[in-house]
């Protein structure tokens, strides 16, 4: 049988369209970092959001909560809490008052018995978030 | 098995299942805690459960691979891997400091973990499937060099194959992008966009090939398929992945803060992501059928197959289901992606693992090609309860996400997503029973390791079918 499409033509398929569409994608990448800026709510940032995404890490939130849809989805949506609760007051008295026992038979945020600057941090943390473009999601205010 | 120092494997494909083991009863804990929201509250957490389900999941996988690799590199390169002692060294650290993090998650609290194991130097934890402790981070690191060290020297040593080169460069690439894990900037934007680099890049980028290097060697051997032949397919499979893949990331750049064109580009390529996939199946089925030899390990054909169906399936059909950014748009973030991860994972991860341990692991205990009939017959029954349980969890996983979808995001009056969780709980339930189904399943697979040894080996029937 003529072989009309050989290994070699395989191979070569293989590593040069690797190497293009890497290079496109490096392409769109630096396209993104000029881009973002303008979307990323960066002007929020200072130590308080900092130690608030170090309060939110060190704490596993992502392993219960989706933050701009990532994460685990065994509790709501936190990149729009801000929006949903109103103030980091709202979002912080109730992170507060999680009882440490939990709640009978229903799904419960544990008590992280977290210092009032760490509630602050971590509250002020998600209004950063919730200043994100997102491109319009969530499709609902429920997240 | 013909060089001694692929019997390091052995240890490899062991834990792997062990952990593997732990995957699923921790699964079922979560599981639970969808049913019953205070279950091993607040003793086990549902973010603990289920960060201990994720992580043994990876490491599995990675030992997994690490087995296979010891096991293929020589047989392929011709020669005894350079360094056994050493595969064996990084095998108890990797086994210990996996261990290790494990208990952690499990004895004191997260924040706790953080604190003792000095997050502040170097913060890396607490993002989803990266959320181990950053001295575990530099420890998988350490392993995977040795590895790679061990495998690329061997290979450097002895014949080069399609295969060897195919396989090194998907483990090279799982260890240069997992160096992206220790980048976590305080804009949320710029952690996203490279967590994704981790997390995408390995599940729809170098772990593809990986995948189908594994899959390229048992159709080799099982089929006696001319080398040429599988290795041009390989080619054209891993360029197709790559190809669609690597763009592909931006179907996860959608809402995340960065820019609206990625809209287009991520739909446009992950759309064709199913293509290598579809490959994969058409290449597995096309090879089996032009067979020269009936080999007796029917149980590691039926793996390698079912590996390239339900990858199609799972990673090619349920991702295709909500790639689209419009379609994407309301299903994102919600049980539409627990689904899609979770036949994704088993058809394309889970079954090539099981797959070339099924292959290796009578060769590793000394049979000649394949063990007992009676083994292969529960084995196979392994197969299809562990398959078809994933199959309906997935289908149930879908329709709670179109329920979620339709109560909490796409209906006039959305309802909080608590109330929702609520009214979906009926498919969490049968969620859960089909989990103890896939643990019966694996508990069947595990025995057929320890029936039938006495027995002798199965043997091909009707020699040589094809031309």
């Amino acid at each position: 049988m003529a072989q009309a499409f050989t290994k070699a033509m395989a191979r070569n398929i293989f590593y040069g369209g690797t190497a293009f569409f890497f290079l496109l994608f490096l392409a769109l990448t630096f396209q993104t970092h000029s881009v973002v800026p303008e979307r990323d709510n960066h002007e929020a940032i200072n130590d308080v959001v900092a130690l608030g995404k170090k309060v939110w890490e060190e704490n596993d939130c992502i392993g219960c909560h989706t933050l701009l849809g990532e994460g685990a989805y065994f509790a709501p949506e936190l990149g729009n809490v801000y929006k949903r609760f109103g103030s980091t007051d709202a979002i912080k008295a109730f992170i507060a008052s999680r009882p440490r026992d939990g709640v009978p038979g229903r799904r419960s945020m544990p008590q992280f018995n977290l210092s009032d600057e760490e509630l602050e941090a971590v509250a002020q943390f998600l209004k950063y978030v919730s200043g994100v473009n997102s491109a319009n999601w969530p499709p609902s205010p429920q997240g | 098995m013909k060089y001694q120092s692929q019997k390091v494997a052995k240890l490899y494909f062991i834990a792997a299942i062990g952990l593997f083991v732990g995957q699923i009863l921790f699964g079922l804990i979560i599981g639970a805690q969808y049913i019953w929201g205070d279950f091993l509250f607040p003793e086990i957490p549902f973010n603990v459960a289920r960060m201990v389900h994720t992580n043994l999941l990876i490491v599995w996988l990675l030992f997994g691979f690490m087995g296979a690799a010891y096991y293929l590199v020589p047989e392929e390169a011709e020669t005894d891997l350079v360094m056994p002692w050493l595969a064996t060294l990084m095998f108890w650290i990797f086994l210990a400091a996996g261990a290790a993090t494990i208990l952690g998650y499990l004895l004191v609290p997260y924040s706790s973990l953080a604190e003792l194991t000095q997050n502040d130097l170097l913060p890396t934890m607490g993002r989803e499937f990266l959320e181990q402790p950053t001295i575990t981070k530099l420890g998988i690191v350490v392993v995977a060099l040795a590895f790679l060290a061990n495998i690329g020297l061997t290979i450097l040593k002895g014949r080069k194959t399609v295969i060897n080169l195919v396989l090194l460069m998907g483990l090279a690439g799982l260890a240069v992008f997992f160096l992206f894990s220790f980048f976590n900037p305080v804009n949320i934007v710029w952690d996203k966009y490279y967590w994704w680099w981790v997390v995408h890049l390995w599940v729809e980028g170098v772990w593809e090939l990986i995948l189908g290097s594994i899959l390229a060697f048992i159709l080799i051997k099982t089929t006696g398929v001319d080398r040429e032949v599988i290795e041009k397919w390989l080619y054209v499979i891993i360029a197709m992945t790559l190809i669609t893949g690597i763009v592909g990331t931006g179907h996860h750049y959608y809402w995340i803060g960065t820019p609206e064109f990625w809209q287009w580009w991520g739909s446009i390529f992950s759309a064709m992501e199913p293509i290598p996939f579809f490959m994969m199946t058409v290449f597995a089925f096309n090879m089996v059928n032009k067979r020269r030899r009936n080999h007796p390990n029917k149980a590691a054909v039926l793996w390698a197959l079912g590996t390239a169906v339900m990858a199609f399936l799972g990673a090619g059909v349920w991702g295709f289901l909500h790639t689209l950014a419009p379609v994407n748009y309301y299903t994102h973030g919600t049980q539409i992606t627990a689904a899609h991860g979770h036949m994704a994972f088993y058809g394309a991860y889970v079954m090539i693992n099981l797959a070339i341990i099924s292959y290796a692991m009578p060769l590793l205990r000394g049979r000649e090609a394949a063990n007992s009939n009676k083994s292969q017959v529960l084995e196979m029954w392994g197969f299809w309860l562990m398959t078809i349980s994933i199959i309906f969890i997935t289908l149930f996983l879908t329709a709670a996400g179109i329920l979620q979808v339709y109560l909490q995001r796409f209906s006039d009056s959305p309802m909080p997503f608590m109330v929702v969780q609520e009214k979906i709980e009926l498919f969490y339930v049968l969620r859960e029973l089909t989990g103890l189904v896939f643990l019966a399943g694996l508990i069947v697979y595990i025995a057929s390791s320890f029936v039938g040894s006495n027995e002798p080996e199965a043997t091909a029937e009707g020699e040589v079918v094809a031309s």
